[in-house]
């Protein structure tokens, strides 16, 4: 049952995400990204856990997008478009590609990637993830937390001084 | 009835098409969000590996992933402004410098 | 033979939602009526006057004027992004309600069944509102985009500025409240205020009142309204966003705007104001119109706000989100924290 969902969202995130690497105009890649991403949080709520399906959607479609077609149109960057978009690497980057595909695709299908298989019946995971998993973020994860508290904080801080222009000069 | 090997190969394939784009284009723009299809692949692998391993190891380490996701962005597109401001272009092929 | 309870059950929902979007198509109408007169009375005028008694089928003029209207496409617009933009503004503003409770539970009279006041119970209902009603700011940024005027792209660019900005101090104050309420499901929110007046969330002093004044001013700043109507200031931007949009494409645009300012007055009722609590013990009143009356009490205060005061500067606009509302957040977070330990 849980199929059909599955490969409707699949095929428009895979769709979109082709599109988003083979369009011209930078704002219709945003376009195409930012539906890849739902469909990415449609495939979170597949996986039974709407705290990162809302996460998805919250940080990287409310957030991520918006700071992308803020820069996208604060540089007036759609104009580019008469520019050849693709570069001349395509000769050596698609056959790399393919090669790349085939590898892990045999591994994945051939059953070297393998986790045991299986409903989940745990009331946790299916009830309420969120819970366990803030219990977890503050108790076990606590180090990692921290140290991506100060990361965002540094990008924070980075992303002012490189985009301020010199005063004194 | 869903299994594992179905949410790897989507992660495999949007993971793929990352990798495309930041291969081959050359607006900067673009293979930033090239760049996001990646995280979002992994994203996709660990949530599926948490879920099927019935733990939730794979979902704190999603959640890390997306701030990191959101620290590189802040980062790249400043970058990206700055480097705009001075050489009025986003075309990584004219971005060929610092070159040896 | 499939189950008889999983179709009843499945027909109560799609009835639900039916119901829902249908009463928010149609508030728009009265919502423009009731906007103009609260503005002609505000400024000491009469408001529309002259279709209908007092001006009451103003609201039908109105949209048969836009139904009739030329659809207008300009030449070098991005064909693409330019129709499909007024969709997106629209589409998320219905979606929201998918997880708002209008009440608890209720036994329909005569066939004794007992229904639920709202169209799923999210655990995770807070982080979907403020993250649906979050895309809908795609909407202004595609239209003010794809519309290849000036005007439009300056009023897309301030509004998504001013999203990023604000949408900072409002999830603050979504925190403070899911740390008063202990959840992060609308429904437990709601209960959690249950008993009277003093369990509200607003009045956990000294916090409440702060993270509702926070709230308050980020999502007015969010859903663009005066004074924080930079994306479409009259003075310098034309109409803003929408000055290439005409006809039914405009009116999808003042549709998302409308339903944007109910649901943040529905949001304030659910996180800070009770739901449907009764603030005394009053019998014969149900629940329903309790929650109704305070709605309705935000929205007419959302009308005065819009008629009194003036518009800030776009750069005092960005002190107030920066450098006064999240330093407060999080000062309010830390008093919170500790108050509940």
């Amino acid at each position: 049952m849980e199929q059909i969902p599955f490969f409707i969202f699949a095929a428009i995130a895979v769709l979109s995400a082709i599109g988003v690497i083979s369009v011209k105009n930078a704002v219709h890649g945003a376009f195409y990204l930012m539906i890849t991403l739902l469909q990415v949080a449609a495939i979170f709520i597949l996986l039974r856990s709407p705290f990162l399906a809302a996460v998805q959607v919250f940080i990287y479609v409310g957030a991520v997008m918006v700071l992308f077609l803020f820069a996208v149109m604060v540089l007036d960057i759609g104009k580019e478009e008469l520019r050849e978009t693709f570069n001349q690497q395509g000769v050596i980057a698609i056959p790399a590609v393919l090669v790349m595909l085939a590898l892990i695709g045999y591994m994945i299908i051939g059953g070297k990637v393998l986790a045991p298989a299986g409903n989940l019946t745990d009331d946790v995971l299916i009830g309420n993830s969120t819970e366990v998993l803030g219990k977890e973020l503050y108790t076990k994860y606590l180090f990692p937390f921290e140290v991506v508290s100060i990361l965002l904080l540094i990008a924070l801080v980075g992303a002012i001084v490189l985009v301020m222009k010199d005063r004194k000069r | 009835m869903l299994t594992l090997t179905h949410f790897l190969i989507l992660s495999f394939l949007l993971f793929s098409i990352g990798v495309a784009g930041v291969l081959l284009r050359r607006n900067i723009i673009i293979i930033l969000m090239s760049l996001e299809l990646i995280f979002n692949s992994a994203n996709i692998a660990l949530a599926a590996f948490s879920y099927f391993l019935k733990g939730l190891n794979g979902m704190v380490f999603v959640v890390f992933n997306i701030t990191v996701a959101a620290a590189e962005v802040a980062i790249g597109l400043a970058i990206l402004v700055a480097v705009y401001r001075n050489r009025k272009t986003v075309n990584v092929d004219e971005l060929g410098d610092m070159k040896g | 033979m499939p189950d008889i309870s999983l179709i009843v059950a499945l027909a109560l929902m799609v009835i639900k939602v039916f119901i829902v979007t249908t009463i928010l198509f149609v508030l728009p109408l009265p919502l423009t009526y009731v906007e103009r007169k609260v503005a002609g009375h505000i400024q000491v005028r009469l408001g529309p006057w002259r279709v209908g008694p007092h001006g009451l089928l103003q609201p039908f003029a109105d949209m048969i004027k836009l139904i009739l209207k030329e659809d207008i496409v300009p030449d070098k617009a991005d064909k693409f992004l330019f129709k499909l933009a007024p969709l997106m503004a629209m589409l998320p503003a219905f979606v929201v309600y998918a997880a708002i409770p209008f009440g608890d539970k209720w036994t329909i009279p005569f066939i004794d069944r007992e229904v639920t006041l709202y169209i799923a119970d999210m655990n995770v209902g807070i982080l979907y509102v403020l993250a649906i009603s979050g895309l809908g700011i795609y909407g202004l940024i595609f239209g003010g985009w794809s519309s290849n005027s000036k005007y439009a792209l300056i009023g897309g660019l301030r509004s998504s500025a001013q999203m990023i900005s604000y949408e900072i101090a409002v999830s603050f104050s979504a925190i403070g409240v899911v740390l008063l309420s202990r959840s992060l499901s609308l429904l437990e929110i709601v209960k959690s205020q249950g008993g009277n007046l003093l369990h509200w969330n607003f009045f956990y002093l000294p916090v409440g009142p702060v993270w509702f004044a926070i709230f308050l001013i980020g999502s007015l700043a969010e859903i663009n309204r005066v004074p924080f109507d930079l994306p479409e200031d009259e003075g310098t931007l034309g109409a803003g966003f929408h000055t290439e949009y005409s006809g039914m494409r405009f009116a999808f645009f003042m549709l998302a705007e409308y339903l944007a300012l109910v649901t943040v007055s529905v949001m304030s009722v659910v996180l800070f104001f009770g739901g449907w609590n009764a603030p005394f013990n009053v019998p014969f009143v149900p629940p329903i119109l309790w929650f109704l009356g305070k709605v309705i009490l935000f929205i007419y205060f959302f009308m005065w706000v819009r008629f009194t005061l003036p518009r800030y500067r776009y750069d005092q606009l960005m002190t107030i989100g920066w450098k006064i509302l999240i330093p407060v957040s999080l000062v309010n977070l830390i008093i919170t924290g500790l108050m509940k330990i």
